[in-house]
This record gives structure tokens, C-alpha cells and sequence, in this order.
């Protein structure tokens, strides 16, 4: 018992690192509207966006904490510091980015995946963009990717911020939805105009920094008609000591005949709140490709939610779920069929290990005019012992009868048998177990590029060396 | 010859149930030993002890391996100094392909790291002599493989792994006639290129045609109840083993 403690301190160190905060940027704990009315100000908000928040506080303080799911009592409200001012303004050159930012940016690899051909990285250090660049290529085929806030003062993009922001998840939609609008900040801004296919992936890398900062970055992408998008969101957060919340959100509008892939994969440190909020919009003839990897977090309600609103739109949803000790991760998706001819496949995996709570959770919704249309829900779990838990809550409502909708759920145990085999082949106890949990995780590795592939195994590797004493 | 594998005395059990009940057996380097018996006999049991199957208790007895004692060692470690079971039924593993797992397998064995490509120049030589279309390579390990491709793929980690001591576990129950004559010719070239031992548990006589065999040995209610050359497994083929069981 002791090794194993030993071997998940050590391995998690590299990603467990923070630098040191100076403590006049916190602007104060707790939401007033005096607070809202400061970071608006700070921020250089348009008009509408302060009445935004305003209003949008006004929601969360009449909204109920969620009554359902994981327990997220220890999440103290009053002690959530909601925005920390960087340092320095947004920066574009490597070279003027502060050392210590560097240094972790450095740690994530970041400026190297660049140079692997990354088309633009934006990378949230704390709550605002402090490194942001967009390769040429990008910039020369018309698509946009910038931070949300500039975005905002700009005339090319402000209106279109403006009659699409929170617009697919209404403050109103849960208190944490609420609770971003009010103190949204950062994020990216991405928009393809028609007929532009970005073959090469947009990425942004969020991190946390500052113990007891919550995190809400918002991403707002506009894909235009016959349009390709391939963007990805990774996360990976340092240890604190007390409860740190994540409640972002993404909105995501899809336009007619074109494909957005959206790919996160999701590694918070062990005491974090991530109550996420993910939204697609899907227009005729549209795809919207959902792959999802959550490692990280205390507690997690993460069910990216796609609304098929044009005829003939589908979407994909692939999903990995790691709940080791301590953590209760209720992961999964929604579906709405608003329109004929439209189509969902979800496919997910969900592993516990060393008292781990694991619950998948869906929804599919096929409504009166969804004609045609079909849905496919096949979930997997893998609990490693018999101290961890897992759960599947899958919930179908289907309003007409022309519809062909079918779901699979299988609950197992890692096999003594399997695990014997790859040990008389000269394997040790942990990595046949590893060996096993990567496979059972294919699914979802081989939807991911390859250096998050990569780093997915790592993390199963990781989580693995500790789970077996 | 020396002597690579010893079993002195070995008991075992499972579930509380004895299944052998005291086996000896010696094996030296570079040599054919074949073991027959009816079902149920235990010789599936002798085979997955001497890997160290956690399916089995050694409750007494003990087992070395080139003078080291391997009673108490982890399946792994017993894989490392050299020793292999065929599995009878292997299990599939979902997600990880033959090839990935036979280069982690072998990295493990030998502990040394093989680039991919010389690993892939290893395995395509292996093929070559199964018969083995190089697809198989990028299937998932055993999941969706016919008994008979099982069997091959077996004999392909025997072939790449090159372990001291082979043990095959009715290696060809369950194949066709050409299967059998593909997977001797593969147990064949691991003698020759290796020039390690080989314990084959079977009740058929077709595999071993192709080998030299140095020694059979009966087991029968968990007992070694005779044992000889190769003549004794003529014997078994004629007359049945009514005269080895129940002495």
C-alpha cells in the first residue's frame, strides 16, 4: 500500500505543478453584483455584456443547486475566487510570454505540439488568454480563432457574438450555466466561414493556476455551410488543497453540410468541481463529432448535448470515462432529434478502479417530427475491483413510431483469466492490467490525434500503477 | 543433458479439491516430452502449474527451473526465465492487436527494447513459417479468431518468444488436418531454431509425427501412472489407456 501511494504522487507531479500567485490580482471571494459589475468593467465589456452578467447573476441567485447526481456539498460558493487578472495583456510572440507561464506551457508541451503542426494554440493560463497565436494558414483561409473578449470589440464579430452567445445554453438552462454567464471569462472564439475546410485541428489547452479560482471560460464556434472543423479542447489542472470549480461552456452552431469534430480530453486534478456545459446546434445534412476523454476531477456533470435541428443531421458521440479513488464522475450525452432523417450514434466507455464512481448517463430524445430517424447507444463499463462502481442510466423518449432507435449496455469485471494469459507471456500484474484497460479504451484512443492518444495511454498507465498494490 | 525443469512431489488443488496428487517429472534441455492421459486426468493442471496459473494451490511438491525454485513465482517471472504454456483456450483481448501485444511480450521476456521494425522483420519471419497472412498481425489478439487461428497464433508467440521450455496444451484439439501439419511444421522450427524443450500434453498422435519424441509419460486420476519413450505412445494409440488407469 505504501508503494502504490508513492508511484500516484510521483507520477502525478508532472502534472500536479503550480507557480506562485501574486495575491493582490484576486479580486475578492463570493459573486456580488458589485464584483460583476468590477470584472465588466475590467474586462471593458460592451454594455450588453454587463446587463448579460448582471442578469445572469440574478438567475443563479434564484436557481437550485442540481438535486440529482454526484454529491457536490463540498463545493463552498462563497470561496470560489471567480476571476484572476493576469499579469500581462494577450500575447502573441512565444518570446514575450512570462517565464513562469512559459515554464508550465512548457511542461504541457505546448509550444513544441505547435510546432508539430498545430494550427493555433490558445491557451487559458488562470482567466484570461495570455498566449494566443494563430498560424497563417488559419488566418489566410478565413477562418477566425481568437479570444472571446477581442472578439467582442470587434465590429467584424461583435454582432454575431452578440445574437449567438449563450444563446444554446441559456443561463436559465442550470445555477452553473447561470453562474458562468455571470462570470464568464476567456475562451475562444472560433468562426469558419462557408465553404472553408481546416483540415489541420485548432487546439486550446485550459489549465488552472491559482488555488481556489474557479474556472469559466466560455467557447463560442460558428461553423458556416460546407464547412470542416476540427477542434481541440485539453485539459489538465494543478493539485490544490481546496475545492476548485470548473464551469465553462461550450456552444457549438453547426451549419448546413458541414462537419465540426470536437475533441477534449479532460485530466482536472483530484479535488476539482468540473460542472461543464457542452452544446451543439446541427443544421441539415450536418455532423457534429463529440469525442470526450474525463480523467481528472472530484466530481464531474459532463453530457455534452447535441440538437439535431436540420433534416438528415447527425451526431457522433464517443466517450472515456476513469473514476479512480475519491472521484464520482457522472459522464454521458444528450440527443435531441428535432427534425426527419436524422441520426445519433453513441458510443462510451466508463472504468472504475479503487472506489471510483463511474455513472454513464444519457439521454435521447426523438421527437414528433424526427421521421425517420435513428439512434444507437452502446456503453461499456469496466469496474478493476470490487470496491468501485458502475452505473448506466440511459433514458430514451421516443414521440414517434417511425423511428429506430436501439441500446446496449455492458457491465463487467477485468478478467483473472485474461490477466493470467498476459502475465505467461512475461507481462507483471500491472501493465497486463494496463494492457487491458487500453484496449478496452481503444474506441475512444483511435478517434483521438496522436499525440493525445499518446497521452491518454500515459494517463490509463498512470492511473493504473496506482490502482494495484 | 542437464536438466531444465524439475517437478518433485507436486499436489495441487483448486476450490478446496486436490487434482494432483504428487507428479514428478523431469525434463532436460533440448528435449521432446509428451504427456497423455484420459480427460479429466490432470494433465491440463501439471501444464497451467508449471506456468503458475493462480487457478491452481500448490499445497505441496515443488518446481524448479534450471536449479531455480519457480514454486512461489508469479507467472511473469516464470515467462522471463524462459518458460511458455499454449493455452488451450486463449483468452481475447479486445483492443490490443497481436502484434502490439507479442512486441510488449517480447520486450518483457527479453528485456530489451526492439524497434518496430525489427520487431515487424521478427514476426513476418514467424508468419512466414504458420502460413500466417501478415493481416493477422493487426486483429485484435485472439477476438473473433477461429479455434484453428487461436492455435496458430500460439504457436506464433512460441516462435517469436523462443522460451527454454514450450509447454502446448492440446495444441491441436480442434483443427483440421491441415491445421495440424501447419502447426507441427511451426512447433518443428521452434525446435530447430531454438533448440528448446518441448512438453506436449495431447490425445493425438498426428501432431507429433513430424518430431522426435524423448519421452512420454502417463498421467492418469492425477498420478503419473507409466512412463517410457516413444514406444509407449504407439502403445496408448493400440490398446487405449485402460491398462494406466485404476492400478
Amino acid at each position: 500500500m505504501k508503494e502504490k501511494t508513492q508511484v500516484a504522487d510521483i507520477d502525478r507531479a508532472f502534472y500536479d505543478f503550480r507557480y506562485e500567485e501574486d495575491e493582490s490580482s484576486f479580486l475578492g471571494c463570493g459573486i456580488t453584483p458589485d464584483i460583476i459589475r468590477e470584472i465588466s468593467q475590467e474586462k471593458g465589456d460592451p454594455e450588453w455584456m454587463t446587463e448579460f452578467r448582471l442578469h445572469a447573476l440574478k438567475v443563479y441567485e434564484r436557481l437550485e443547486m442540481p438535486a440529482w447526481g454526484p454529491d457536490i456539498s463540498g463545493l463552498d460558493m462563497d470561496r470560489i475566487v471567480a476571476y484572476i487578472r493576469p499579469e500581462k495583456r494577450m500575447q502573441n510572440d512565444w518570446e514575450s510570454v512570462p517565464d513562469d507561464i512559459k515554464e508550465t506551457f512548457e511542461k504541457l508541451g505546448i509550444p513544441q505540439a505547435e510546432r508539430e503542426s498545430l494550427a493555433g494554440v490558445g491557451a487559458q493560463y488562470d482567466s484570461e488568454l495570455v498566449y494566443h497565436n494563430v498560424r497563417k494558414e488559419v488566418a489566410e483561409s478565413g477562418v477566425v480563432y481568437t479570444d472571446l473578449e477581442s472578439a467582442m470589440h470587434d465590429e467584424r464579430y461583435a454582432e454575431m457574438i452578440r445574437s449567438h452567445f449563450m444563446k444554446l445554453v441559456p443561463p436559465t438552462d442550470h445555477k452553473f450555466a447561470a453562474l458562468h454567464g455571470a462570470v464568464w471569462s476567456g475562451g475562444s472564439f472560433v468562426y469558419v466561414p462557408d465553404g472553408v475546410r481546416l483540415e489541420i485541428p485548432l487546439q486550446s489547452y485550459f489549465r488552472l493556476n491559482a488555488r481556489g479560482a474557479g474556472q469559466f471560460e466560455h467557447t463560442l464556434i460558428i461553423v458556416g455551410e460546407n464547412a470542416y472543423l476540427h477542434f481541440i479542447e485539453g485539459c489538465s489542472a494543478p493539485k490544490y488543497y481546496e475545492a476548485s470549480l470548473h464551469a465553462g461552456c461550450v456552444e457549438l452552431f453547426v451549419g448546413n453540410n458541414s462537419t465540426l469534430r470536437y475533441s477534449t480530453i479532460e485530466n482536472w486534478s483530484k479535488n476539482m468541481y468540473n460542472l461543464n456545459t457542452k452544446r451543439a446546434t446541427v443544421g441539415e445534412n450536418a455532423k457534429v463529432e463529440w469525442v470526450s476523454g474525463s480523467f481528472g476531477s472530484h466530481v464531474s456533470y459532463l453530457y455534452p448535448m447535441s440538437i439535431l435541428n436540420g433534416r438528415g443531421a447527425r451526431a457522433e458521440f464517443t466517450g472515456i470515462t476513469f473514476a479512480g479513488e475519491g472521484q464520482n464522475l457522472d459522464t454521458g450525452a444528450k440527443i435531441v432529434h428535432n427534425a426527419p432523417d436524422t441520426s445519433s450514434y453513441m458510443n462510451t466507455r466508463s472504468i472504475s478502479k479503487s472506489g471510483g464512481i463511474s455513472t454513464f448517463r444519457s439521454s435521447v430524445v426523438i421527437n414528433e417530427n424526427a421521421v425517420g430517424s435513428k439512434s444507437s447507444v452502446s456503453c461499456e463499463s469496466l469496474m478493476l475491483d470490487s470496491i468501485s462502481r458502475s452505473d448506466t442510466i440511459p433514458a430514451m423518449v421516443v414521440k414517434t413510431d417511425k423511428a429506430d432507435v436501439g441500446h446496449e449496455a455492458r457491465i463487467g469485471r477485468i478478467s483473472d483469466e485474461a490477466v493470467f494469459y498476459l502475465m505467461s507471456r512475461g507481462l507483471d500484474e500491472n501493465s497486463a492490467k494496463a494492457l487491458i484497460v487500453s484496449g478496452f479504451a481503444e474506441n475512444v484512443s483511435k478517434e483521438l490525434p496522436l499525440e493525445y492518444a499518446a497521452e491518454m495511454n500515459n494517463l490509463i498507465n498512470i492511473e493504473m500503477k496506482g490502482s494495484i498494490g | 543433458m542437464s536438466e531444465l525443469l524439475n517437478v518433485t512431489g507436486l499436489h495441487t488443488s483448486a476450490d478446496g479439491k486436490e487434482i494432483l496428487h504428487g507428479v514428478s517429472l523431469t525434463i532436460e534441455e533440448s528435449s521432446t516430452h509428451v504427456i497423455m492421459g484420459p480427460n479429466g486426468a490432470g494433465k491440463s493442471t501439471l501444464g497451467s502449474a508449471i506456468i503458475g496459473s493462480p487457478e491452481y494451490t500448490v499445497t505441496s511438491g515443488s518446481i524448479t527451473f534450471r536449479g531455480e525454485d519457480i514454486t512461489g513465482l508469479t507467472p511473469d517471472k516464470r515467462a522471463k526465465l524462459g518458460i511458455f504454456l499454449s493455452f488451450q483456450n486463449p483468452v481475447e483481448i479486445p483492443g490490443i492487436t497481436l502484434s502490439s501485444f507479442l512486441r510488449s511480450a517480447y520486450e518483457n521476456v527479453t528485456g530489451e527494447r526492439i524497434k518496430l521494425f525489427d520487431f515487424k522483420k521478427k514476426l513476418k519471419a514467424a508468419m512466414d513459417v504458420l502460413n500466417m497472412d501478415s493481416a493477422y498481425a493487426e486483429r485484435e489478439l485472439n477476438v473473433g479468431f477461429s479455434g484453428g487461428e487461436k492455435k496458430k497464433a500460439e504457436i506464433l508467440q512460441l516462435l517469436v518468444l523462443r522460451p527454454k521450455l514450450a509447454i502446448l496444451d492440446e495444441t491441436d484439439s480442434g483443427l483440421d488436418v491441415d491445421a495440424v501439419k501447419t502447426v507441427s511444421a511451426g512447433i518443428k522450427a521452434y525446435r530447430e531454431q531454438t533448440g528448446g524443450s518441448l512438453l506436449i500434453i495431447t490425445h493425438n498422435t498426428k501432431i507429433l509425427e513430424a518430431l522426435t519424441v524423448d519421452r512420454t509419460h502417463i498421467i492418469a486420476d492425477g498420478r503419473i501412472t507409466a512412463e517410457g519413450g516413444a514406444e509407449l505412445i504407439d502403445e496408448i494409440t493400440a490398446n487405449g489407456f485402460d491398462k494406466y488407469i485404476g492400478r
